[in-house]
């Protein structure tokens, strides 16, 4: 099990420490020009989470690789890129200029920019000509079937699945009944996230088997076994590590006591477990001992 | 260096409407003044970024405007209570100035007290909306203070190295009379470390985080027209209280 952050939710160059934590980086989503952003304001809190709206701020694809990705490099991290686009040969051009890092995550969900014109398979089909690095695709649970989703991108070579990104949300300024936030809309991120995330990550990893990378409300350890549970082979913290730069070393103890809680030795022990209620898991002791 | 600790409460002080939150400083830095610190706000997700204060002794102190329910969840601490606090984040106020000039705007005078600390006691010129607010000036004894309709940019005098913190049609305006003005900006933050990308402002018409680049910015870097709808807005109904003055302040 590996603990990662949220594409988009940290920046390793500024908090290095805080990347240091954790078992693989994930960047923010590079797209093939350099992106300024939404206008501000960009955030806002509600009594059910946060909202954003950054709109994939990032360097661009020659910016990134010729200056952010030797930095990165060097923090010794294992790095997972995250790839965007308009169209699936946006993905595939900067997939195609991509190696020597740990995994290339598409994202196929940002609810915050117009979305690709093209299907997620056939964006994630373009790809793997591309690349024979690891692929990963970011789907969203707002998608009226996204385990079919699931099986289509696995159909087109998908080596795992990022499970949840943000869900499309709004808060209006009370005093003047307008939206908050300058773009309308933003991606509701946070806690109030959790049951949806183990529900995407149940459904999809029933659908395909795949490699999951489980997000989506983590705040503490429980909630991490909880996502492997479901199906989620590796885990990554979103909103969390704005509220606490440490977060990721106290999930991990977290989950140690977690895991000794239900006298499991590993996280993988209980790895799908949700998927077999007969089970109790007395069995799951008995198969680690 | 930045820390993230679990502090407890010494005691609430109320200053008019505001109320000054002061904390035991354990092992966290009080940094430079102009900083900020990101503070659990109780029941929220988000902790709340607050320039400090005051740094006596063993405490760290925020001046704080309860305006949304992170705030005001801070002002209803009680003496014993804890939360945690990180910081000192962002970059503070340049000490290097000859002749300074301390200007601020309502609860933009926030980390005036610490900066005329750390200048040892240069002349600080205040405005606020009524006398009400004006009980805050109280923390900058000497201070030359005037209240609505009377603005703040009519006490500076020429000749003087102006830091200045307060809402934004104050700093643009004490940024229009002195080009070479230290000024403290605020905008949402959800993180206070680069992370979220929330802050952004335009910093010489390019989309920067403030709380990287800032949060005071030399009059000189011109930070204009997009952010300012960031500016007096809110992170659910209250601001990053990096500043925040009487122009913009909700009638209650």
């Amino acid at each position: 099990m590996m603990l990662l952050n949220a594409s988009g939710c940290l920046d390793a160059l500024v908090a290095p420490d805080v990347a240091r934590q954790l078992d693989g980086f994930v960047t923010k989503t590079i797209t093939p020009l350099p992106r300024e952003g939404n206008a501000p304001p960009r955030i806002a809190e509600t009594a059910h989470g946060m909202l954003n709206a950054i709109g994939l701020a990032n360097p661009g694809r020659e910016r990134f690789l010729a200056e952010h990705l030797p930095r990165l490099r060097e923090l010794g991290v294992p790095l997972w890129v995250s790839v965007g686009g308009f169209c699936a040969a946006d993905y595939a051009d900067t997939c195609a200029a991509l190696d020597g890092i740990e995994a290339i995550e598409l994202n196929l969900s940002c609810p915050n920019v117009d979305e690709a014109a093209d299907s997620a398979a056939e964006i994630v089909a373009t790809c793997r000509a591309a690349t024979p690095l690891p692929l990963y695709a970011k789907l969203s649970a707002a998608h009226p079937d996204v385990a079919a989703v699931a099986r289509a991108v696995a159909a087109a070579g998908a080596d795992g699945l990022s499970l949840i990104n943000t869900l499309r949300g709004m808060a209006l300024d009370p005093h003047t009944l307008r939206p908050v936030l300058a773009r309308g809309s933003g991606g509701l991120s946070g806690p109030d996230l959790k049951p949806i995330a183990l529900a995407t990550v149940h459904a999809c990893y029933a659908a395909t088997q795949l490699t999951i990378v489980g997000m989506g409300g983590v705040m503490t350890g429980s909630d991490v076994l909880e996502l492997i549970a479901c199906g989620a082979r590796h885990v990554a913290l979103g909103t969390v590590l704005f509220a606490d730069p440490d977060a990721p070393a106290r999930v991990r103890d977290e989950l140690e006591r977690a895991l000794e809680a239900l006298a499991v030795v590993r996280p993988d022990d209980v790895h799908a477990f949700a998927h077999s209620p007969a089970k109790s898991l007395e069995i799951a002791h008995k198969v680690v001992a | 260096m930045p820390r993230r600790e679990r502090r407890n409460v010494l005691a609430v002080e109320r200053l008019g409407p505001y109320s000054l939150l002061r904390l035991d400083r354990g092992g966290l830095d009080p940094g430079v003044p102009g900083q900020f610190f990101m503070l659990e706000a109780p029941g929220r997700l988000l902790p709340r970024a607050l320039s400090l204060c005051l740094a006596p002794a063993g405490e760290l102190a925020f001046l704080i405007d309860p305006v949304g329910p992170g705030t005001r969840a801070l002002c209803s601490l009680g003496a014993g209570e804890a939360i945690h606090v990180f910081g000192p984040l962002g970059n503070g106020f340049r000490l290097d100035v000859g002749r300074p000039l301390l200007v601020g705007g309502g609860i933009g005078m926030a980390p005036l007290p610490y900066l005329a600390d750390a200048l040892h006691d240069p002349p600080v010129v205040l405005g606020f909306r009524s006398e009400w607010h004006a009980a805050a000036a109280a923390l900058l004894p000497g201070a030359e203070v005037v209240v609505e309709p009377a603005l703040v940019t009519e006490l500076i005098a020429p000749g003087h190295d102006v830091l200045a913190c307060g809402p934004a049609p104050m700093l643009q305006a004490v940024g229009a009379l002195c080009p070479g003005a230290q000024l403290a900006w605020e905008a949402p933050m959800a993180c206070g470390y680069g992370a979220c990308y929330g802050c952004a402002v335009e910093i010489n018409g390019v989309l920067k985080r403030l709380c990287v680049e800032g949060p005071v910015l030399s009059a000189g870097a011109e930070r204009t027209r997009r952010d300012e709808a960031a500016v007096g807005e809110h992170l659910n109904g209250e601001t990053s209280r990096l500043a925040r003055g009487p122009v913009r302040e909700r009638a209650r």
